[in-house]
């Protein structure tokens, strides 16, 4: 059902954990959905993005996408990254099948969420970006067992 | 060299077993005779489907009469309810069902709702038992037929099904439960059982697809489901199935004379893989009820991860194994049933069923474990559920 793309970026992904000191950090997702996206960026003064991290809850393609996303934008301006479409993660990975869509869809959310997160600790703006949107269930308990 | 499969989705189906096939296939060729027609070589099948029910109808501890050979279980259970709500409609129009059914009945259910039936969907304890006292309280005059599943498919509940059924006849309702994954790996005994109706299905005992049988008790009225020749007493028209009989019979004959010995090394085996993975896996929960539970069935919860990304790096093993998380179902949300017995939906995600056979070796059950653990923790290390987790609690 997955292309061998994508399944080479589940089984080995990219990029995989996080940034102490990030300059910026996006989540987004649900839970609930099963799928959540954390994304850590390291930028530089030149708004370049040196370093880019993440961690998936999710299915094999959220994870897929989730790793082409950060080879994506490595060495990007942040106004290049900004320019990365769901499309075109999708496109990198050889396809998604239809279902699974909108784990593209989170990727690109996450690299926005990442920069939005940026910004707001720089007092910046950043043209083109806006506020994404954060969809995590919050308030619930977490249960262990 | 090939890599070895172990197969632990027995639930889902299991292979034709080598004796089935073999007494299948003289009927696909010499023996094609149709069983209704006069010459020498159909009489044979005839007697040959007779020589079937009756053999099933033992099993089951009935007469070979109430045994009515449908194309498996969703035929099965389709059949119960709808045509029994339709005989029954002038009785009442009240069905009483639980929340962790298979679809085929939840999806008849909704199906007779919009035709004007009221269905009571119970809910279920966190293991998955239904409460007999809110099953009694839910029978109202109107109430034509309770239906409740023998064993769950996912958590491998098995329900209490004597006492379903002393309720059911003590208020003169009908009783039909799913037993299809029941059927073979729990002894049944329809009378004692107070079950007027029950679906089976071939090919989860090592029989071939697209044969099953419902049980109908002699009296119940319900009404024919295929309409056409005089085979299945006019309730079910149709030429026969004559090597999908022939292969239910072989595998409910091999699988209920072996039960006992069979379900004990299965229990065995699932005793093993549980208590492996609860002692070496942390944050796993195990979902069903531990003593009333399938002999072949373990499901596991693992928190903080998905369950699909489990499977693919489980079949990059070679291990066949299934899930309840959304992803393995095309919809957003996970199993009905975890959510029933009170998961929430990310746990539900995470969840991970392994359905073993008779063939299934202690080794294979080691090599599953071994590999389910890095599994777990490389996607627990990819996790940011897991990371908000180790923080909280450093």
């Amino acid at each position: 059902m997955y292309s061998e793309k994508v399944m080479d970026h589940f089984q080995n992904p990219r990029n995989v954990g996080e940034i102490e000191n990030a300059s910026g950090v996006g989540t987004v997702g649900n839970a609930k959905c099963g799928d959540i996206m954390r994304m850590y960026l390291d930028i530089d003064e030149n708004q370049v993005i040196r370093e880019c991290k993440f961690k998936t809850f999710g299915c094999g393609a959220a994870v897929a996408t989730s790793s082409m996303a950060t080879e994506l934008v490595k060495g990007k301006t942040i106004y290049e990254a900004l320019q990365i479409t769901n499309k075109a993660v999708m496109e990198a990975l050889d396809g998604l099948p239809p279902v699974k869509v909108h784990c593209s869809l989170l990727a690109e959310e996450a690299i926005h969420a990442a920069l939005w997160d940026y910004a707001e600790k720089n007092g910046i703006k950043i043209e083109g970006l806006e506020k994404p949107k954060n969809d995590i269930s919050e308030g619930e308990e977490e249960e262990e067992y | 060299m090939e890599k070895k499969i172990i197969y632990m989705d027995n639930a889902a189906t299991t292979p034709v077993k080598p004796e089935v096939l073999e007494a299948m296939l003289p009927y696909f060729t010499e023996k094609f005779g149709n069983p209704s027609s006069i010459y020498s070589i159909s009489a044979e099948n005839k007697k040959a489907i007779t020589d079937a029910r009756e053999l099933i109808a033992k099993t089951i501890n009935t007469a070979a009469e109430n045994i009515y050979f449908t194309a498996g279980g969703s035929e099965s259970d389709n059949w119960a309810l709808k045509a029994t709500a339709e005989a029954y409609e002038t009785k009442g129009k009240h069905i009483i069902t639980t929340k962790i059914e298979h679809h085929a009945i939840l999806h008849t259910c909704e199906y007779l709702e919009q035709r004007g039936f009221e269905v009571t969907y119970l809910d279920v304890d966190e293991n998955g038992l239904v409460d007999l006292d809110a099953l009694e309280k839910a029978i109202r005059p109107d109430t034509i037929l309770i239906s409740v599943m023998f064993a769950n498919n996912e958590i491998g509940t098995i329900e209490p099904i004597a006492e379903i059924g002393k309720i059911a006849h003590e208020h003169g309702v009908l009783f039909h439960t799913d037993a299809v994954q029941a059927y073979t790996q729990v002894p049944i005994d329809v009378e004692a059982m107070n079950i007027d109706m029950m679906s089976t299905s071939g090919h989860k005992i090592n029989g071939p697809k697209g044969i099953g049988f419902l049980y109908i008790r002699k009296g119940v009225k319900i009404r024919s489901f295929v309409h056409g020749g005089a085979q299945e007493r006019r309730r079910r028209a149709g030429t026969e199935n004559v090597t999908g009989i022939i292969g239910l019979a072989k595998a409910a004959e091999i699988a209920t004379g072996n039960m006992k010995e069979r379900t004990e090394a299965e229990r065995a085996v699932r005793n093993h893989l549980i208590a492996r993975i609860e002692k070496e896996i942390p944050y796993a929960k195990l979902n069903g009820d531990r003593e009333k539970r399938l002999p072949n069935n373990v499901n596991f919860s693992f928190q903080f991860i998905e369950g699909e990304s489990m499977l693919i790096m489980l079949d990059g093993k070679g291990i066949c194994a299934s899930s309840g998380s959304a992803c393995t179902s095309g919809s957003l949300d996970p199993s009905h049933v975890l959510l029933a017995i009170g998961l929430p939906h990310e746990i539900a995600h995470g969840s991970l069923r392994l359905t073993i056979s008779d063939e299934t070796t202690m080794e294979d059950a080691d090599f599953v474990v071994d590999n389910l653990k890095q599994i777990v923790e490389r996607l627990r290390s990819m996790s940011p559920l897991y990371e908000d987790f180790v923080k909280k609690n450093s």
